[in-house]
């Protein structure tokens, strides 16, 4: 018989193994996923994880587009990561993202056409507190009235998306567009724009700041008092409160700080890839971003890998699509195993498998 | 004269190999769908030209697609791969495409792109669309005569110019039909969605709709319609013919096929140049679907009348005197609407209650 123990602290190797653990059974399940629908499942795969990388046709394309597309998922997931250690659950990053977007562009159109360097870093600042503003809506509940954030700042987020629409149709619709939605295109507002630091690596302000915050959240985590009590809060509330955490302060920094930086995310996008405001800005990053926090185990760098791994699957999917003909939702189907099998195989982190000899009682 | 005779059958020789070289390799074309292809509506009926385009080329093109790309930064990668992945004629299919389809077609000047009902055009971005006003005149007209609650619900996408002339379309000719039509309209703020757009659907039909008009992509308002009873509505860019005869009662299909064939020939061709094509009932781009038995047959011959009358130019769908919704005078008696103003549409006409989102 086989029983399933619960160990004292998650398992430290486990820990580190399920995650790799998770991509190859993906990789083994959508290979059978993708056979069934006739496709032949070695070259799908290769199609997926190899060809953005090292096809000699898409490589050149692809490998910068890796950054651009995985720079929003890390930002966005190391600030929910500082939530969920401590047992705070933002899943409202989404509308954290509008938000900071739709501050953000409204500040660089308030400029327009004014050209000058302060431009882009006040749109910086907004997009920043817009996510701010918005997280803190859920945390202000919370503490002063004992709400569920998780339910808020979900709600939240389609309270956004109609904040959007609104704006694209309205406040911040391009006066020149011939009556369509949407704003101005940030990309020909030089001083708006958000651009690649380094031409042709993919690489904007955005990622940067990506990078730049993966150390700013190992550095908090692992040196800082702040970093302790958050794992502290979420290990052991109760031993949290006796070391003097105070629950309503974590609450409001981890949403407060996961909300800024979704914000940034959505800042930087809308003065780089995507350039405007428009009705369908959002494509659901704040939500993969959950996918990526936990893939990533809610470590700094963890996130980092996982986000450049998510961003593969994106970009390889695609790639699948039009040159396999695999269907967009077989690609979907791939990436939501990623997280079923990782989910999965985390019982081996909390729990020791046992075989029991019976005992005739 | 016989080196000049050497030198041309040399000419055509080599001509006669760039040829073969050309047939063995094939056209490719790609296609960047809004939705999935079985989404039974907009989507779907793309994708059936595609498929039109496999079936009269056969080998001689390669035809690649793909489903659901978000309109935005996302659309801009697709294209770029598509490109880069050696295709010679794209076709993007919704309108949100449009600048990632001039980004792209600057960055790959041999490749020809064709953007669906945009408005920007570049020497390899050509851009096509179909009238389907007109196609919405017929149907406000049938279901003018049909309501018996005297209102209509409408389920709008996005308020931009295609959709608000649908709208002012659709009401101009219900009100001819029947004086007392009154329009509820709805926007789903999507192309396709359809649990919002069943929602939709269900709250019009709850405010006591029994049209239901839809401008959005999925059968799901249809499913709704069928699920009340007595409430009928119309097959949205596809025949949806699986609710006939009843809810759907007729149908506006977009015919891409030979429009699409027509382009890809002009590649093989050599022939492909930047162009703004705006085809109607006439041409065949917008089909109207079979109208069925639950429509009385005098509605039905009217119908037909007025189909007849659009194809053939007699009658445009927005003939004055026609008012704008704060009651100035947009045309005025027996003038038409120049296309230029039917592009930029963003106005309801006088009689549709509430505001166009601004």
């Amino acid at each position: 018989m086989i029983r399933l123990e619960k160990r004292p602290e998650p398992s430290r190797f486990w820990t580190a193994v399920t995650p790799v653990l998770a991509v190859l059974t993906t990789m083994i399940a959508g290979g059978v996923l993708f056979a069934m629908l006739g496709k032949d499942p070695l070259e799908s795969i290769r199609t997926i994880f190899w060809d953005p990388l090292f096809n000699a046709q898409f490589a050149d394309f692809a490998r910068p587009q890796l950054l651009v597309k995985a720079g929003p998922l890390i930002l966005i997931a190391l600030g929910l990561s500082l939530g969920f250690r401590a047992g705070i659950w933002n899943i409202g990053a989404e509308g954290q993202y509008i938000a900071g977007a739709i501050c953000g562009a409204g500040v660089a159109l308030a400029f327009y056409p004014l050209d000058s360097w302060i431009v882009f870093p006040l749109m910086v600042l907004a997009g920043a507190l817009g996510g701010w503003a918005w997280g803190m809506i859920p945390a202000l509940l919370k503490i002063r009235f004992g709400t569920n954030e998780i339910l808020v700042s979900l709600m939240l987020v389609y309270v956004a998306e109609q904040f959007l629409a609104s704006m694209s149709l309205g406040l911040l619709r391009n006066p020149e567009g011939h009556g369509f939605p949407g704003s101005r295109n940030l990309q020909e507002y030089p001083a708006a724009a958000n651009t690649e630091i380094i031409a042709g690596t993919g690489m904007h302000w955005g990622v940067m700041t990506a990078f730049l915050a993966v150390i700013a959240a190992y550095v908090l985590l692992n040196r800082h008092i702040l970093g302790f009590h958050i794992r502290l809060a979420g290990q052991s509330p109760r031993a949290a409160r006796f070391a003097g955490v105070s629950p309503p302060l974590l609450v409001a920094f981890c949403l407060g700080t996961s909300g800024a930086l979704a914000g940034l995310a959505g800042l930087f996008e809308v003065a780089g890839p995507a350039g405007q405001i428009s009705i369908d800005f959002n494509v659901g990053y704040g939500f993969t971003a959950i996918i990526v926090a936990f893939l990533g185990r809610l470590h700094p760098v963890g996130i980092l890998l996982a986000g450049l791994l998510m961003a593969l699957t994106y970009i390889g999917g695609e790639l699948a699509q039009f040159m396999l003909g695999l269907p967009a939702a077989a690609i979907q189907a791939f990436q939501g195993m990623l997280l079923f099998f990782l989910l999965g195989f985390d019982v081996f982190s909390n729990y020791r498998v046992r075989r029991v000899t019976s005992e005739v009682a | 004269m016989k080196p000049m005779h050497k030198l041309l059958t040399a000419a055509a020789l080599s001509l006669g190999l760039a040829g073969a070289a050309a047939a063995q390799d094939p056209v490719k074309v790609g296609f960047v769908y809004v939705g999935p292809i079985g989404d039974g509506g907009w989507t779907y009926e793309h994708n059936k030209g595609r498929l039109a385009v496999e079936e009269h080329f056969g080998d001689a093109v390669e035809t690649v697609y793909q489903e659901s790309v978000p309109e935005g930064a996302d659309a801009e990668r697709v294209l770029t791969q598509m490109a880069l992945s050696g295709a010679d004629l794209i076709f993007t299919t919704s309108f949100g495409y449009m600048d990632a389809t001039v980004n792209v077609a600057k960055k790959f000047p041999d490749v020809k792109f064709e953007h669906a009902t945009g408005y920007k055009r570049a020497d390899n971005v050509s851009t096509y669309s179909a009238r389907f006003y007109e196609g919405r005149a017929i149907q406000g007209h049938i279901a003018g005569k049909l309501t018996e609650t005297n209102k209509i619900g409408y389920i709008g996408s996005f308020p931009i110019p295609e959709v608000v002339r649908g709208i002012n379309a659709s009401f101009l000719h219900a009100r001819k039909a029947n004086p007392e039509v009154e329009f509820s309209i709805v926007w789903a703020y999507t192309w396709f969605d359809p649990a919002k757009e069943a929602d939709a659907a269900q709250a019009l039909i709850e405010q006591g709709a029994d049209v239901i008009m839809q401008h959005t992509d999925s059968t799901a308002p249809l499913a709704a319609a069928e699920k009340a009873g007595g409430v009928i509505g119309f097959g949205q860019a596809s025949d949806m013919a699986e609710y006939k005869p009843e809810p759907r009662v007729s149908s506006i299909i977009d015919n891409w096929a030979p429009y699409y064939i027509d382009r890809v020939q002009a590649v093989i061709d050599g022939t492909w140049e930047s162009q703004d094509v705006w085809h109607g009932i006439d041409e065949g781009m917008v089909e109207i679907g079979e109208i069925t038995d639950a429509v009385p047959a005098e509605v039905r011959e009217e119908a037909l009348a007025l189909k007849e009358s659009i194809a053939s130019g007699a009658y445009h769908p927005f003939t004055g005197p026609i008012n704008k919704q704060d009651g100035s005078v947009w045309l005025a008696e027996g003038e038409t609407a120049d296309d230029g103003t039917l592009l930029g549409m963003d106005f309801y006409v006088e009689g549709i209650t509430g505001d166009l989102p601004k």
